[in-house]
């Protein structure tokens, strides 16, 4: 009698996982009596069985290592350039003047669209993916850094001032932690943009990355590796988002709302 | 963002002055401020002796909170000229200013908010001042989680931690409740006796005015209207037939201002000692 208690969160953890088993199952069944072809869908098992493979060959590692190299790289320099730019148009008004006119007309430009061009330009090496990750990254970063710093509490500026803070101090102290919240926001942006547009570069032409795996994959007609590659690519989003949340959860953990419950 | 926080303009020692007196010493000389074609004070002239606690009352909009703000240089005149004088020489001649919300950064702890602006070994003396306001087991948690007049308390602290020759509180206590209110006035008065620093309320609240000032000022008319020294004895009872009194002459005084708006009907005399006429 008393484990009634104990089966209420039990239930609680299965119930929300018993849609998922279910169709997994199904899918498996589908699949292991012929029903599903394994060319449109390979079944669950396979996925696993081809992971295991290519774990065990160490391909997975090298391919998950290629677009996770590509991705930062993209993210650190578009993201970095925008968070330099937000923070000196944030912080400077003749910069602000000066530049943020023609930074808004560059942002209507759709990333992808500039995909022909880019290939002219850079051929359909490393420097395309550089610049096509770096360009979707760039304009969630300068955004919402330039509002962050913008919107700063005005009180605690001139607090700050009347305190004698100028210069660095005043940017470590008050300015940057004031637009954190913001920043991070546009983080968590930049990350969702920057793994769409590695999955594209990767499409367009590559030998090596996920990217190159699935593509390849689909010439042979193995479909239980293009599945592979889709979950990978889904897990390394996963885990992207999962890295800002816990920036999140130090960078602001004064604020009551992102205190753990 | 652009900032007009200048230098003080610090006394020259060559008055020399008794060494027992301390703070700092206020000269205003024919101060004016508009705000676009407003204009808020008039050719004010006003004089504070160093250590002098000052109250300084008026109607909503009257210009007491700019006459404050001018005086911390977080604004700037439109014409005169305010000079300081600090008394002792060998002190910092800081200003500190009191803001109605206490304004600490949520991003720092308390102790590292008092710490804001101090350098080298400022963590044994941030919390020694912590202790006086008697908030040292909070040292370590984030401002949001404290109620108002521990806030308010904090940010009295970040204030003395300077040590400052002058301290300017621009109604830092309206926020809070009447019980609180009470206890920071305490706090406000003996921090002030300890330190000897000169002090300038911005207050809506005549009791409180009474209770801790020298001299209550009234500002009408961008000019000081009133200027009345206030002798009861401290510390201060606020039951006493002369504080009643004095409550009751600066209230009438204040009433009597003309304002733009009607002037509010007194209901009864047993209620002008709780009647605010601003809010």
């Amino acid at each position: 009698m008393s484990s009634i208690t104990s089966i209420q969160p039990f239930r609680k953890i299965v119930a929300p996982w018993l849609v998922p088993i279910a169709i997994l199952a199904i899918w498996q069944l589908a699949a292991q009596t012929g029903w599903l072809s394994s060319r449109v869908m390979p079944a669950p098992s396979a996925v696993l069985l081809a992971a295991w493979k290519m774990t065990l060959s160490g391909e997975i590692f090298y391919h998950i290592k290629i677009s996770f190299l590509r991705a930062a790289s993209g993210f650190v320099v578009g993201g970095g350039a925008g968070l330099l730019l937000g923070l000196l148009n944030g912080i400077s008004r003749k910069a602000e003047t000066l530049l943020d006119t023609t930074l808004q007309m560059i942002r209507n430009i759709p990333p992808l669209a500039t995909i022909p061009l880019v290939i002219l330009w850079f051929g359909i090496d490393e420097a395309a993916k550089l610049f096509l990750v770096s360009f979707g990254v760039f304009f969630p970063l300068y955004i919402n850094t330039f509002h962050g710093i913008r919107s700063v509490d005005p009180g605690l500026l001139e607090m700050a001032r009347s305190y004698g803070l100028k210069g660095w101090p005043l940017y470590r102290d008050v300015i940057l932690p004031g637009a954190m919240p913001s920043i991070l926001v546009g983080v968590r942006f930049g990350l969702g943009f920057m793994w769409v547009l590695l999955i594209v570069a990767e499409h367009v032409s590559s030998s090596s990355g996920i990217g190159y795996m699935t593509m390849n994959a689909r010439e042979f007609l193995q479909t239980d590796i293009v599945v592979l590659g889709i979950l990978l690519y889904a897990a390394l989003g996963k885990l992207a988002d999962f890295a800002a949340r816990l920036l999140e959860r130090w960078w602001l953990r004064w604020n009551p709302a992102y205190q753990p419950q | 963002m652009g900032s007009n926080v200048v230098n003080f303009k610090t006394g020259e020692n060559s008055e020399q002055e008794n060494n027992a007196v301390t703070g700092t010493a206020l000269h205003y000389r024919n101060i004016s401020k508009q705000f676009g074609s407003n204009p808020v004070l008039q050719n004010l002239d006003l004089d504070i002796a160093a250590g002098e606690f000052v109250a300084i009352v008026g109607r909503s909009g009257c210009g007491k909170s700019t006459l404050l703000r001018l005086t911390a240089a977080l604004e700037q005149a439109s014409s005169g000229e305010i000079t300081h004088h600090v008394a002792n020489s060998g002190s910092s001649g800081d200003t500190r200013f009191m803001f109605q919300d206490a304004r600490l950064l949520p991003w720092k702890t308390v102790l590292e908010n008092i710490g804001l602006g101090l350098r080298g070994q400022w963590r044994d003396t941030a919390k020694q001042v912590l202790q006086h306001v008697g908030l040292l087991d909070k040292a370590d948690v984030w401002p949001a989680t404290l109620s108002g007049g521990q806030r308010q308390r904090v940010a009295l602290a970040r204030a003395l931690v300077h040590h400052p020759d002058l301290l300017l509180l621009d109604e830092p206590l309206g926020a809070l409740d009447a019980l609180t209110r009470i206890e920071m006035q305490q706090l406000i008065e003996d921090l002030w006796r300890e330190n000897g620093f000169t002090a300038i309320l911005v207050t809506h609240d005549v009791p409180e005015a009474i209770a801790l000032a020298d001299r209550i000022l009234l500002i009408e008319d961008g000019k000081i209207g009133l200027d009345l020294p206030v002798q009861l004895p401290r510390p201060r009872q606020r039951g006493t037939a002369a504080f009643a009194q004095l409550e009751a002459t600066v209230l009438q005084r204040v009433l009597k201002t003309p304002s733009q708006e009607n002037i509010p009907e007194i209901p009864t005399p047993k209620n002008i000692t709780q009647l605010k006429w601003a809010w």
